[in-house]
């Protein structure tokens, strides 16, 4: 199978689309991304993912796969050779598959509620992420990684949130490395790989960017 | 001879969806039906973080979540394979799979539970999702899987009983033939397959069940007016 034609619609501060640009590179596997408009969807966005018309896409010899979660598993099977991102044991991907499945239902909903929240919701939603975080941390442990020696599924999962981090403390107001010091720990360790600081925006530039666009309206 | 519990709710099709992927695959397992008004104390260390079901308890550890217990049972168990080889097909399946899981509370908070204004608007979804279930998930297949149902069919499978149960409560329908020919004809060709046949729930039960809380909800939506 070729592996020379992988487009990304991509997004530069989608955590979801990050997740995909992380794992692309941890393989090595070249791709070219195309940065995406969400206000003026492209033809090409609405047909490659006509029921969502959202990023990531990944369009591999013309083939479209979305959801990132979804695309970050058809990467490592497809490039099951080069640093795997599950392990082969099911009830080790289980437990994987269930911690990269809360991030994806708790920590995104929640940071929103801090940036787009009134009073009192704002307070309610950062006690909710730390809370959030620190079940993460937990479930780390002593680690390294999530799986354990290994950067894995789920780190790639998490770690694009780090480049948010900044926003949801500055609208929050609380510090994350005061509340969860093991996790921003880890999150520095991740950044060390050259796939991940090279794929994480300025933490800076995302707050401007994601505060313009809810002060906007645009921010949904 | 497996060690296989299942921690479930006849009333909930994500369970369902469970039993389906064990009896297609042959397996033996006990049913444990929780209470979810009064959550047993194993339900509480399966899953301490949802404190959901299902949960499915193999060899004693416990797998939580039906799409990741279903994936879970296809790769324990290889046998009549639920997901196709290629990795592309797998991630079209996977994709309706997770749309099925994200739909079933769209229509069941929407559709099911809301009124007036807010309920129109879930019709509108409602038929938005079947819209794009008829056209892009279907086509022109006979299952969502393919020849043979699939992981996307198991996870669907809820429209081919569930849904029917909340339009006769709310009394809107959603699946018309007329509207979406294929994707009724798959209900149909879907409960004919012999193991979903033998396991369907009851219809009575589920509908005295979904009943009186549609009717909770009524009473309650009549007091805050």
């Amino acid at each position: 199978m070729a592996d020379n034609e992988l487009i990304l619609l991509d997004l530069w501060d989608s955590p979801f689309a990050m997740r995909v640009r992380i794992a692309l590179d941890e393989k090595g596997i070249p791709f070219k991304s195309k940065e995406q408009d969400l206000e003026e969807k492209s033809p090409l966005l609405l047909q490659m993912n006509p029921i969502h018309k959202q990023v990531p896409v990944l369009i591999h010899n013309g083939k479209p796969i979305s959801e990132s979660l979804i695309v970050v598993q058809y990467i490592d099977e497809v490039w099951y050779n080069r640093s795997p991102l599950l392990p082969s044991d099911p009830y080790q991907r289980a437990s994987m598959r269930f911690w990269a499945d809360y991030v994806d239902k708790k920590v995104y909903n929640t940071g929103k509620k801090i940036i787009c929240g009134i009073g009192e919701e704002v307070e309610i939603a950062k006690h909710e992420l730390i809370a959030i975080l620190k079940t993460l941390e937990g479930e780390l442990g002593e680690n390294h990684f999530f799986a354990g020696h290994t950067f894995g599924y789920v780190d790639v999962s998490l770690i694009p949130f780090y480049s948010w981090f900044y926003l949801y403390e500055k609208l929050g107001k609380f510090s994350i490395e005061l509340e969860c010091p093991k996790l921003v720990n880890w999150a520095k360790r991740c950044m060390e790989k050259e796939c991940v600081s090279k794929n994480l925006p300025d933490e800076l530039k995302v707050h401007d960017h994601i505060v313009e666009l809810k002060n906007t309206g645009k921010y949904k | 001879m497996e060690d296989l519990k299942l921690h479930g709710s006849i009333f909930s099709p994500f369970t369902w969806r469970v039993i389906w992927a064990l009896k297609l695959k042959g397996l033996n397992f006990e049913f444990i039906q929780e209470d979810m008004t009064n959550k047993s104390d194993l339900l509480l260390k399966y899953n301490p973080v949802y404190k959901k079901i299902p949960v499915l308890v193999h060899g004693g550890k416990p797998i939580v979540e039906s799409s990741i217990i279903l994936e879970y049972i296809e790769e324990t168990w290889p046998q009549n394979p639920l997901l196709p080889v290629d990795p592309y097909e797998k991630a079209v399946a996977r994709f309706w799979s997770k749309f099925a899981d994200d739909k079933i509370l769209t229509l069941y908070y929407g559709f099911f539970m809301k009124v007036g204004e807010e309920q129109e608007k879930a019709v509108q979804e409602g038929l938005e999702i079947l819209r794009n279930l008829e056209e892009h998930g279907l086509g022109d297949k006979k299952f969502f899987g393919g020849e043979t149902i699939g992981l996307a069919d198991v996870g669907l499978g809820w429209i081919a009983y569930w849904l029917n149960v909340l339009e006769e409560i709310v009394g809107i329908k959603l699946l018309e033939e007329s509207k979406f020919p294929r994707l009724f004809e798959w209900t149909n060709n879907f409960k004919e397959i012999s193991i979903i046949k033998e396991n369907l729930p009851d219809r009575d039960e589920m509908m005295a069940f979904l009943k009186s809380r549609y009717d909770g909800l009524r009473v309650f939506f009549s007091h805050v007016g």
